[in-house]
């Protein structure tokens, strides 16, 4: 995918501005905020899991060359096949030739992020063969040209009625009197719809939530369903999956998905989680003729063994998005590439580069809310400031911003200071960078500026605004 | 199959190893190596289990009546039988209460195919795995997680994978005796039926209909799998559900 993160700021601003996707934004808060709550305070062992589960995955980390082999094999002996990619190119090539192979035509698709980071079905439609996203939010997204804007709510910026529009455009062999205006039927139109691309698709492509060595089994976690229906109904399931996925055992990943859903939507569990191992066996009236695994790198392993390894922790719950005040005002889209929020901020310059996408960790109030909530307690400020810093010593910073941030540094890394006064350090740097008209470069100050007229005069916090927009909104 | 790790694809070898040895120069010195192999051993035969949630220690009732709360509240229901002869009336029960056809498919699992389908005269059952054109299928659960309000489904020509999801009616059967305190109780128990590090081709957690918040974030059940999911919970010690002649 080609990445505008580059454009952070002026992104940032035109997502303020545009009144639909603030309307749909404001959905964000009450709904999966007040639900993790919930479901973080209904478990008593909640704090004590996320310890077990930050160190299930620092131990994965430290010996993921062996995890990875021992993987590897239990897959083989289970009749699967496994594929190892060091590129988004390599995968791509991977994939298509898998398609290839079998004659494919079509392909359907359970949710994945990596597909989506690796720019799998742009490879497919240039091979001549369609992908078709089932997961009801990608098919949206899909249907209008766009990327996901969350990592498990991929059209968190759209309202119903542009939904209704895509769909009366997009199925224009359904009747135009046909009523469609609440969720229940644009779910029912999906469904139908859908279901023929299932039976009909050659290869089924999905990614997955924990690859487990002990067993060779790939294991996915949705909630509609369709993720099984995509792997289990046509010829050849392929699972893309990035090498930090691996752990251990049945026992690690039971801790994992005991985090998940509780993280990402507040639920006690997922409605489905699925483990896959190896293909069709003997006796078996469904299921894929062959199952493959592409192993997918791109960048991770240079991120083991520096500042930025603890990421690789990231199990994908969108907490930190949902919690995020810079996310739940600018979306997922202005980041610019396919990660967005606190996570967004410190991965995708590890992927990209700082050259493409440092101004990201930027896109911060440094408010801590997003290290509060990682299940996989990953210090996610922490390494946001280690990007500013990087960023800063390389020069890639205009002369007069980097005066500014020095300050500003100074504040953050102060945090009881930081909140008390926050307001007066975006004065001073909107003040600084006003004189000489680079506001546009420092998101925070800029982005805001002219939308919510920070700092008012008495210097409120961001907070303060976002609850003032809150209750305005 | 030249390659044993494909029989398409090949030249990836290179990036395999390219990658492992890059891995090990960042984690390991020589030294080193023969501990960390070690630690990664004892793990794998080990499985040691971590942080279990105490909810769902105690008997079984406290076991069914947990997971029927968490199943009733991710918009399942549930009722109980006290004998398996029960289980065909409860079928078409439910399938009259919801003015669905009297027509049921379910796997070669002798536990359905055995009951006594024919007390149910205006109910078809057939076998096999899901068609399209199915609007109810049923299973019998492998084992069940009272901790989360789980059913554990396992595939094979008994209770195909397909049946789980393609309907929009699904009906699960699961004995009382299968509801486990935690997952890691049911990893025991396909560590004792399949053996070690031998998993079914696929395992199924089944916590509830299917359902999406993808439009608004407002839920809606019956995305792509099933929209109603009935549980029968098979308890010889159940009050509830005593004959009904
Ligand atoms: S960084 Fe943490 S909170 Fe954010 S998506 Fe990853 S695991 Fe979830």
């Amino acid at each position: 995918m080609e990445s505008t993160s580059r454009k952070f700021s002026s992104n940032a601003r035109e997502a303020l501005g545009d009144s639909q996707l603030q309307r749909a934004l404001s959905n964000v808060p009450s709904g999966f905020v007040n639900k993790r709550a919930k479901a973080a305070a209904a478990l008593p062992e909640f704090e004590d899991l996320r310890d077990k589960g930050r160190d299930i995955k620092n131990h994965v980390l430290e010996h993921l060359d062996l995890y990875l082999e021992a993987y590897e094999r239990r897959v083989i002996e289970a009749g699967g096949h496994v594929h190892w990619a060091a590129s988004a190119a390599d995968a791509q090539r991977i994939i298509t030739e898998i398609c290839q192979a079998h004659g494919a035509k079509t392909v359907t698709k359970g949710k994945s992020m990596i597909s989506e980071e690796a720019g799998i079905n742009a490879a497919l439609e240039r091979a001549g063969i369609t992908p078709i996203e089932t997961d009801l939010g990608e098919y949206i997204v899909q249907m209008r040209g766009e990327t996901p804007s969350h990592l498990i709510a991929p059209a968190v910026h759209l309202n119903k009625d542009q939904i209704e529009a895509d769909f009366r455009r997009v199925h224009d062999h359904l009747p135009k009197d046909r009523v469609l205006e609440e969720p229940a039927s644009l779910v029912r139109e999906a469904r139908e719809v859908l279901r023929s691309k299932y039976l009909a698709a050659d290869i089924g492509i999905t990614g997955a939530n924990f690859l487990i060595a002990e067993t060779g089994t790939s294991v996915i976690v949705t909630n509609e369903g369709n993720g099984d229906l995509t792997q289990n109904l046509p010829k050849v399931h392929i699972a893309l999956a990035s090498i930090e996925k691996i752990v251990p055992t049945l026992e690690d990943a039971s801790t994992l998905i005991r985090l998940l859903a509780r993280s990402a939507t507040g639920q006690e569990i997922s409605t489905y989680t699925t483990f896959s191992t190896g293909p069709r066996r003997l006796g078996d009236l469904d299921g894929p003729n062959e199952y493959h695994v592409v192993l997918l790198d791109n960048g991770r392993s240079d991120m083991i063994g520096t500042e930025f390894q603890d990421m690789l922790r990231c199990i994908r719950c969108g907490a930190c998005l949902n919690h995020c005040p810079v996310y739940q005002a600018v979306g997922g889209h202005a980041y610019g590439w396919v990660y967005s929020g606190p996570m967004g901020s410190v991965l995708t310059p590890s992927l990209i580069g700082v050259d493409e996408a440092g101004h990201l960790p930027n896109a911060s109030t440094f408010c801590g809310r997003c290290e509060e909530v990682c299940p996989m307690r990953i210090p996610l400020p922490k390494m946001m400031r280690h990007w500013r810093e990087r960023e800063f010593e390389k020069h890639l910073t205009a002369k007069s911003i980097r005066s500014g941030l020095k300050v500003w540094n100074w504040f953050v890394a102060r945090p009881e200071l930081y909140h008390r006064v926050s307001g007066l350090a975006a004065k001073f740097i909107k003040a600084r960078a006003g004189k000489r008209g680079r506001v546009s470069n420092l998101p925070f100050a800029g982005g805001w500026t002219k939308h919510r007229d920070l700092p008012s005069p008495q210097g409120k916090t961001f907070q303060a605004i976002w609850k003032e927009r809150q209750k305005n909104g | 199959m030249a390659n044993p790790r494909g029989p398409i694809l090949s030249g990836d070898q290179d990036v395999r190893d390219a990658l492992l040895t890059k891995i090990r120069r960042t984690q390991a010195t020589d030294k080193l190596d023969a501990k960390r192999r070690q630690a990664v051993q004892e793990r794998l035969s080990n499985h040691p289990r971590n942080i279990v949630p105490k909810r769902s220690d105690g008997n079984v009732d406290h076991k069914v009546a947990l997971f029927t709360k968490l199943m009733t509240a991710a918009d399942a229901t549930v009722e109980e039988v006290s004998m398996p002869s029960q289980i065909p009336r409860a079928v078409a029960e439910f399938l009259r209460a919801h003015n669905l056809p009297q027509r049921i498919r379910f796997g070669k699992d002798p536990a359905l195919t055995g009951l006594a389908w024919d007390q149910t005269p205006s109910l078809e059952v057939s076998d096999g795995r899901a068609r399209v054109s199915d609007e109810t299928s049923m299973g019998r659960a492998f084992a069940a997680v009272a901790e989360s309000g789980t059913l554990v489904m396992t595939s094979g020509q008994d209770n195909p994978t397909t049946l789980n999801f393609l309907p929009e009616n699904h009906v699960v059967v699961v004995e009382a005796n299968r509801i486990w305190g935690s997952y890691e109780d049911v990893w025991d128990e396909i560590r004792h039926h399949y053996g070690d590090t031998v998993m079914p081709r696929t395992v199924n957690l089944i916590s509830g209909p299917s359902r999406t918040g993808d439009i608004e974030q407002r839920l809606e059940l019956g995305a792509h799998g099933p929209k109603r999911l009935h549980i029968i919970i098979l308890n010889s010690a159940s009050k509830a559900g005593s004959p009904k002649e």
